[in-house]
């Protein structure tokens, strides 16, 4: 059910549960979806995907007016014994497999790569390392493609590293095989002026397990797209998500889980925190329970802690369900404020301001930090919210 | 010995309508070892009285002093007045959601120390002042006040006071909201604090039905933002039979 507490002023948390013959998910899009750009209007910003989205400063990537240079990103990976990893061009057939983009910007993204990284883990192999993907920005305008797929009962974990400037469009494409377990951590760690809009797309295989962690710390403007969909029985989808949005940034996570297929799961745990002017957080979180996904087990959350003045949140869970043959479905979304007469209460035992914000933060997160599961992302996680605590408070 | 003086002590909150003054000279001196109850009607000002000590926000002090044994309290932020040895047990203690007792009362303890206490001995300390207070070891990994019930509110405040050991313990209404049992425990945990002789009390009260539990040395019947009369012990059995009546007719001519 939607929840909302202590909602400071300028944010909203909105939510529903609609049960629908016609899906409101699918027909609120300006279009559906494809692979060419020309089949999305060039978007004003009241269409409902891009009504919280700024896009003066998406630099061009919605309209068609950014053109990429040859110093975009740098992208480089690291992959431990089995993997193989390709550098294809763009009628490589294992391209698009996943899902199809959405909106312009994902079309965009499509309709203009030249290469693609296709990084396969084979079937059966279970990696002990992780394979690091590494973007860097390098002050330039990009479009990228990769696809990361792992075959039947194969196990591994993606690291997808996003750091220096650059404007970025992108689709990520995770495929997983029958019985495959896959771990991605798409951390965005860009530099102050970044823009990166990117759609990724996992396809998860009878009784496989996703597990999506994406932690957005920089950039100008992040908006990403995180979906999931079965492609038969049994399959899991874990999404964590954690943002800490500063002052003028706009980062923004529009998720959607499509169980299409009967006794799947999947868990949406979504978490930010925001300080500074004009900090702006959207979260939108669409789980589609579709007629034939009998026994679905879906839950998802959205919590976020406004830590001064000047931030706002935007909050939509929407949970849409066509069969009443389910497991378990709900979601809740609060927006909580660290409020004075908090402060006041640490304060008033001897503890100093800056460490009053850290405890609450730091405690805000934790729970979900340890769900990660990894231990050298975690302590980088709770080293980086350091940082933004140090650096602004 | 520590003494906390309050000379003339004049604050206004913000209103509707401009400042409003609540507090219109106040003059109290408490010394370690000693406890005073501070008595009066509701809307006196006896709580802008414990919030202003601690130095809440929302409270302008106009004018007047208060020194901790010569320092100047007004020049200090809240987190240096709690070191210093200032502590008040509120009575609407605030919820911190995601952060857990236990990780709150030794955050709380390394400031107020100057250092962080040595792990096993804590452990034990906590413990012992907990079972103490009749509190659920659970309770420590609960998170700060949520879903607290109102006596297990008034417990954690009394546990804190008796870790953190302040020379001035400023208790605002903590016995309101509490039953029978829970005040007689509370006011156990106070005494245990008191029987060390190491603090001031000030204990500001509506009622005097915790003044059976906890032996005050000075009565101070607080009206109209400022003490009406002071006494001793004796002054609480007077207030108990004839109420605040004459103070608050007295008005703030009186």
């Amino acid at each position: 059910m939607a929840e909302a507490q202590n909602i400071p002023a300028g944010s909203t948390t909105a939510g529903s549960i609609a049960v629908a013959a016609e899906s409101t998910v699918a027909t609120r899009m300006s279009a559906p979806p494809s692979f060419d750009v020309a089949d999305f209007p060039v978007p004003h910003g009241r269409e409902e995907e891009w009504r919280f989205t700024p896009l003066a400063r998406l630099r061009g990537l919605h309209d068609g007016t950014a053109v990429a240079s040859g110093e975009g990103v740098k992208v480089e990976v690291e992959a431990p014994e089995g993997v193989t990893v390709e550098t294809v061009g763009r009628d490589d057939e294992r391209l698009g497999k996943a899902g199809t983009p959405v909106d312009r910007v994902a079309a965009q993204a499509y309709s203009s790569f030249e290469k693609a990284s296709v990084v396969t883990v084979a079937k059966e192999t279970v990696l002990t390392e992780p394979i690091r993907i590494s973007v860097h920005g390098q002050g330039g305008v990009a479009f990228g493609h990769q696809v990361i797929e792992l075959g039947a009962f194969a196990e591994a974990v993606v690291v997808l590293d996003h750091t220096g400037d650059a404007v970025l469009a992108a689709n990520v494409d995770y495929v997983l095989g029958d019985g495959a377990k896959l771990t991605v951590v798409s951390v965005q760690d860009w530099d102050g002026k970044a823009v990166h809009v990117a759609q990724h797309n996992a396809l998860v295989g009878r009784d496989a397990s996703f597990k999506s962690v994406v932690v957005t710390f920089g950039g100008d403007v992040v908006r990403l797209h995180p979906r999931v969909r079965y492609a038969a029985p049994g399959g899991e989808a874990e999404l964590f998500g954690l943002y800490f949005t500063d002052a003028g940034q706009h980062q923004e996570h529009r998720l959607l889980v499509d169980h299409n297929t009967p006794h799947c799961k999947s868990n949406v745990a979504y978490k930010g925190a925001l300080q500074g002017q004009d900090a702006h957080a959207v979260w939108i979180g669409d789980v589609l329970i579709q007629a034939a996904a009998e026994g679905t087990d879906t839950y998802e959350l959205n919590r976020n802690l406004v830590l001064t003045d000047g931030a706002r949140v935007d909050s939509v869970p929407n949970l849409e369900i066509e069969t009443g043959e389910i497991a378990g479905a709900g979601h809740a979304s609060a927006t909580g404020r660290f409020d004075d007469e908090q402060l006041f209460y640490l304060m008033a035992r001897g503890i100093p301001e800056t460490e009053a914000r850290r405890l609450v933060v730091r405690g805000f997160f934790a729970e979900l930090v340890q769900q990660i599961g990894l231990p050298d992302v975690q302590e980088r996680l709770l080293a980086k919210i350091e940082a933004e605590l140090e650096a602004s408070v | 010995m520590a003494t906390l003086e309050i000379h003339d002590l004049h604050v206004s909150v913000e209103a509707e309508n401009g400042p409003r003054e609540i507090l219109k000279g106040v003059d109290l001196t408490i010394k370690q070892g000693e406890t005073h109850a501070v008595m009066g009607p509701n809307g006196s000002g006896k709580s802008t009285l414990a919030y202003s000590l601690a130095g809440h926000p929302k409270y302008t002090v106009t004018g007047g002093t208060v020194t901790l044994d010569g320092e100047d309290v007004l020049e200090m932020s809240v987190d240096e007045r709690a070191r210093a040895g200032v502590f008040l047990a509120m009575q609407y203690p605030v919820e911190v959601p995601g952060v857990s007792v236990s990780n709150f009362l030794r955050t709380s303890a390394t400031a107020v120390r100057g250092e962080a206490p040595k792990l096993r001995t804590w452990v034990k300390e906590v413990k012992s002042a907990m079972e103490q207070l009749q509190m659920d070891p659970a309770f420590a990994e609960r998170n700060v006040n949520e879903g607290f019930s109102g006596g297990e509110k008034k417990r954690h405040e009394i546990l804190q006071l008796e870790l953190l050991k302040p020379k001035i313990a400023i208790l605002d209404e903590t016995d309101s909201g509490l039953d029978v049992d829970a005040l007689r425990i509370v006011s156990e945990g106070v005494n245990r604090v008191r029987g060390t002789g190491e603090v001031g009390t000030l204990l500001i009260t509506h009622y005097t039905r915790i003044l059976r539990y906890i032996k005050p040395d000075f009565v101070h019947v607080f009206a109209n933002g400022r003490i009406a009369e002071s006494g001793g012990a004796e002054l609480a059995d007077v207030l108990e039979n004839e109420g605040y009546d004459k103070y608050v007719k007295g008005g703030a001519s009186a």
